[in-house]
């Protein structure tokens, strides 16, 4: 197998798995996760064995064409940045699915969940693999998808319906921007792959259209990402189950706004407008989303807005794009998706085993569950930021990279001191104080959770450990070639997980410092932050709400206007904009027909025929009943069917009689069938715009008419068909030939339109026949009919 | 319609009217004619046999569903136009047989047998609405 199908394979394997999770799952049942975990750990090991080959600054591009005339691939673009996420995917997909084999344990939908998981987990790698531009939005556009199944997992819930359904528009909707901001990068510079994209930097920032493009890509990495002000969804998004809040909407796919952002950089980063936008967003994110998490009591909830406040942070640092935050990104992405997976988990795990995950009503727990204690307190001291865990480096870092420089670093600085101190709060709220103190009674007794539960967190809390232990090897496999595919140069990280005396220490002390203090007044600290959001009273989640209502009120709005339901004003509407197309743009335009040359000598016959014709009209129109009126109609059309005979078009001529006398029938039958009165008892208010709709009309259609027999013949086409008709087709009748054989496709499209125009009459005709009958006669369902149906 | 005349006139009136819409739709390649007036002539012919003696007689007589008909016309018209793909020509590409039966040459052409097509469909569709309709106006 070469090296292009292989990784092909690898990246389908996830489908493939998808597809036989519910068949495992019902053979086996929960423990099915132990062999579908194979899955992700496999493409964890196959992507590990690149790295050796990526993490000296290659890459690995393969592909096959996707669609050749227009030049796009599906290909993929595996270097350090892409690499990083793939191994973070895989890695944590592998403890997720052992997670959820616990979590979900008896749950009859499990297999649907694995299916569900295992879809995510290959979109979200194709995601961070793809090369092709648009196969990048393929599928970032699945992973939208899948997150709005898995969040909706419990559709028997109207919350998690909603929350489903928020997060696809916003996300969805952000996708859609992306689209065309991808859209717009094609068009210009003509680059359809990120790796060429990658060398065409310059361009890019220099086209005109600069600033469209960034604000499109943003505007589907912010709602991804779950940027102020698209922030909403990502907590209400909670109504997922626990082991999809951990991978989807902490540790991956909120990421994907990141890791977007951080691709584009050597291409789109760099200018005023990047260096604006992305920190003012992702610092209001920060802080928005800290003050936020303190509010709430749930522990998922407060886990979720910290999430955002994470991801506001990695956005300010990617905005502000230096060498060094650059680097405080990279490990600070990776600590965060270890830390905060973890965390996630842990509360899961303290749901599932007392039944509550309300702040206030858990504590003590520490010597029911010590195992969970020491995981939870693991990853709150990396989230805190202490010695010597990977959150620490990273924090040292980011205050390295901030506390140096101009006012907005500074500003920042403070901000991102701020957001820290009371994520550290929250982190101990979350790993401390539910099993600390005296214990409470909660809905079940608490137990030590189950192996398959306990393990994804145990594994991601000591990987955060390790990671800084053995900081040396972990920069070279990981955070250095990540930094220097951000960067687009090659950059080395060396940071150890020691105090560097300085500015960063002092300022990793103060936020330490601010952390225990709003640690300890934290309850003060909610009813404060409650009061000043009761006081606002409004936010992006009500306006969501209030966004959509809108939208079916003016749905309804415009339907109703539209479709009143009834039939004259549908004519009426019609026919006066058949009249306004027909005679406003010869006036507009002064194409007016010229008055029509009228020959001399008409032959006797052929003016008797048309005063047949001009009979027709008085009787129409001074018929008795609708009836006459009908049948009177048809005298016109005979008429006219004669002159067409008279003028050697018998094929014509025979249509047109065959086409008047079944219209004359079927009218017939239709006015019976509607019940109305038999004559027409229209007041003159109405009669007389009614007639003058139907005179500007047929005056449009005259003078129409008219102006195209101004124009000289062209006789091209008719020539071919004279001249061919014969010797190609064999038939010495041009119109028939023309029906079955020239143009004999678009017969065959008419034949179908006809054969769906006729079923669609005859459902119309049964849907009102039966509710009529239902109406007659309730008993009788299915009625007996003369001859078969 | 309960008119003695017509039930008598009828059953001629409407052979001599489907066997006419079937030498229409025949010789339509050559003269004029051809699917889509044959099939509105024999619809026509199927209306009055229905004004006659009532829709049942006609879907007895039809045998088929019209819609059924119609069906199978779009069919034979699509698979007429397939027949070429064999042949390795465009899609719709006219093909001729010319076997010598009785000793008379007799032409035959996937164009022909689209036509055929036409003529259902347009029997079928037209046919099934009218009789519906005509069927309302019993009942009611």
């Amino acid at each position: 197998m070469s090296a292009a199908s292989l990784t092909l394979f690898v990246l389908l394997s996830p489908f493939i798995a998808a597809a036989l999770a519910p068949l495992a799952t019902r053979l086996m049942g929960y423990r099915a996760a132990w062999l579908l975990a194979l899955i992700p750990a496999g493409i964890f090991v196959y992507f590990a064995r690149l790295s050796s080959g990526v993490s000296g600054g290659g890459t690995v591009t393969q592909g096959y064409d996707w669609i050749p005339s227009l030049g796009l691939r599906f290909s993929w673009l595996i270097d350090g940045l892409s690499l990083s996420f793939a191994l973070l995917i895989s890695g944590i997909g592998a403890l997720i699915v052992l997670y959820a084999g616990g979590y979900l344990k008896g749950n009859a939908q499990q297999g649907r969940f694995f299916a569900y998981i295992l879809l995510f987990m290959g979109s979200m790698l194709g995601v961070v693999v793809s090369d092709g531009l648009f196969t990048l939005f393929v599928f970032w556009e699945l992973t939208s998808i899948t997150s709005f199944l898995l969040i909706g997992f419990e559709h028997e819930r109207a919350a998690a319906r909603r929350a489903a359904f928020q997060a696809l528009v916003v996300t969805g909707g952000g996708g859609l921007s992306l689209l065309a901001g991808l859209l717009l990068i094609w068009n210009v510079t003509g680059i359809s792959d990120l790796s060429g994209l990658l060398a065409a930097g310059e361009v890019v920032r220099a086209a005109p259209l600069y600033p469209v493009m960034l604000i499109l890509i943003l505007g589907g990495a912010f709602t991804k990402s779950a940027q102020f002000p698209f922030h909403f969804w990502l907590p209400n998004a909670m109504e997922a189950p626990t082991p999809v809040s951990a991978y989807l909407h902490s540790a991956t796919m909120v990421k994907a706004g990141v890791y977007l952002l951080m691709r584009l950089f050597p291409v789109m980063g760099g200018t005023v407008l990047w260096e604006t936008v992305l920190p003012l967003f992702g610092a209001a994110t920060l802080l928005f989303g800290a003050v936020l998490a303190v509010r709430h009591v749930d522990l998922k909830m407060m886990l979720a807005y910290t999430t955002m406040a994470s991801l506001g942070l990695l956005v300010m640092l990617t905005g502000f794009g230096t060498e060094r935050a650059i680097d405080a990104a990279v490990l600070y992405l990776v600590a965060h998706a270890l830390f905060k997976g973890a965390l996630f988990m842990v509360s899961g795990i303290i749901d599932h085993e007392t039944g509550t995950r309300n702040l206030t009503k858990l504590g003590g727990l520490r010597s029911a569950m010590p195992l969970t204690f020491a995981i939870a307190m693991a990853a709150a001291l990396s989230m805190g930021g202490f010695i010597p865990f990977l959150g620490f480096v990273a924090k040292e870092e980011i205050y390295a990279a901030l506390a140096q420089g101009d006012a907005a670093l500074l500003a920042a600085c403070l901000v991102a001191v701020l957001g820290n101190a009371l994520m550290f709060a929250v982190a101990f709220a979350v790993a401390l104080k539910p099993f600390w103190g005296e214990t409470l009674e909660t809905p079940k007794h608490a137990h030590e959770a189950p192996v398959l539960l306990w393990l994804g967190p145990a594994v991601m809390s000591l990987a955060g450990l390790l990671a800084a232990l053995f900081a040396p090897s972990f920069h070279a496999a990981i955070s250095s070639p990540m930094a220097s595919a951000i960067a687009g140069e090659a950059r080395v990280i060396d940071l150890l997980p020691l105090p560097h005396w300085g500015l960063p220490l002092a300022l990793s002390l103060l936020t330490v410092a601010i952390g225990i203090a709003f640690y300890v007044g934290l309850a003060s600290l909610r009813a404060a932050v409650t009061r000043l959001l009761d006081a606002i009273g409004w936010g992006p989640d009500r306006g969501f709400d209030q966004t959509i209502a809108g939208l079916v009120r003016f749905a309804t709005a415009v339907t109703r206007s539209l479709q009143p339901g009834r039939l004259d004003s549908y004519m009426t509407v019609t026919f006066v904009l058949v009249a306004l197309v027909l005679l406003l743009p010869p006036v507009v335009y002064g194409e007016l027909a010229r008055a029509p040359f009228f020959p001399a000598h008409i032959p006797w016959h052929e003016l008797a025929i048309l005063l047949l014709a001009a009979v027709g009209l008085p009787a129409v129109i001074f018929a008795k009943d609708r009836l006459t009126a009908i049948v009177s109609l048809g005298i016109q059309g005979f008429s006219v069917a004669m002159i067409f005979l008279l003028y050697g078009a018998p094929d014509l001529a025979f249509t047109q009689f065959m086409v008047e006398t079944l219209s004359v029938v079927i009218l017939t039958l239709v006015m019976t069938r509607l019940r109305l009165s038999p004559s027409d008892k229209r007041p003159l208010v109405q009669v007389l715009p009614d007639a003058a709709i139907a005179i500007a009309c047929g005056l449009g259609v005259m003078l129409f008419l008219m102006k195209v027999t101004e124009v000289p013949f062209d006789s091209t086409l008719s020539d071919f068909f004279e001249q061919f008709s014969k010797p190609l087709a064999h038939g010495a009748n041009i119109v028939n030939v023309i029906i079955v054989d020239f143009r004999g496709t678009d017969t065959l499209g008419e034949i179908a339109v006809v054969m769906i125009a006729a079923l669609s009459i005859l459902s119309l005709i049964r849907v009102r026949a039966g509710g009529l009958r239902q109406a007659e006669d309730p008993a009788e369902e299915t009625p007996a009919q003369g001859g078969r149906r | 319609m309960n008119s003695v005349i017509l039930r008598t006139v009828a059953p001629a009136l409407v052979s001599l009217m489907v066997l006419f819409s079937i030498f229409v739709l025949l010789r339509g390649h050559n003269e004029p004619g051809g699917g889509f007036i044959g099939g509105l002539i024999a619809v026509a012919a199927l209306s009055i046999y229905g004004i006659a003696f009532g829709v049942g007689a006609v879907r007895r007589a039809l045998y088929f569903h019209p819609i059924v008909i119609a069906g199978s016309g779009l069919l034979l018209a699509t698979v007429s136009g397939l027949v070429s793909a064999f042949f390795g020509v465009p899609f719709m590409t006219g093909l001729w047989v010319t076997p010598v039966i009785l000793g008379t040459e007799i032409p035959l052409a996937t164009v022909m047998s689209f036509d055929v097509g036409v003529y259902l469909v347009v029997v079928g569709a037209i046919g099934a609405v009218a009789l519906s309709l005509e069927e309302e106006e019993d009942e009611t």
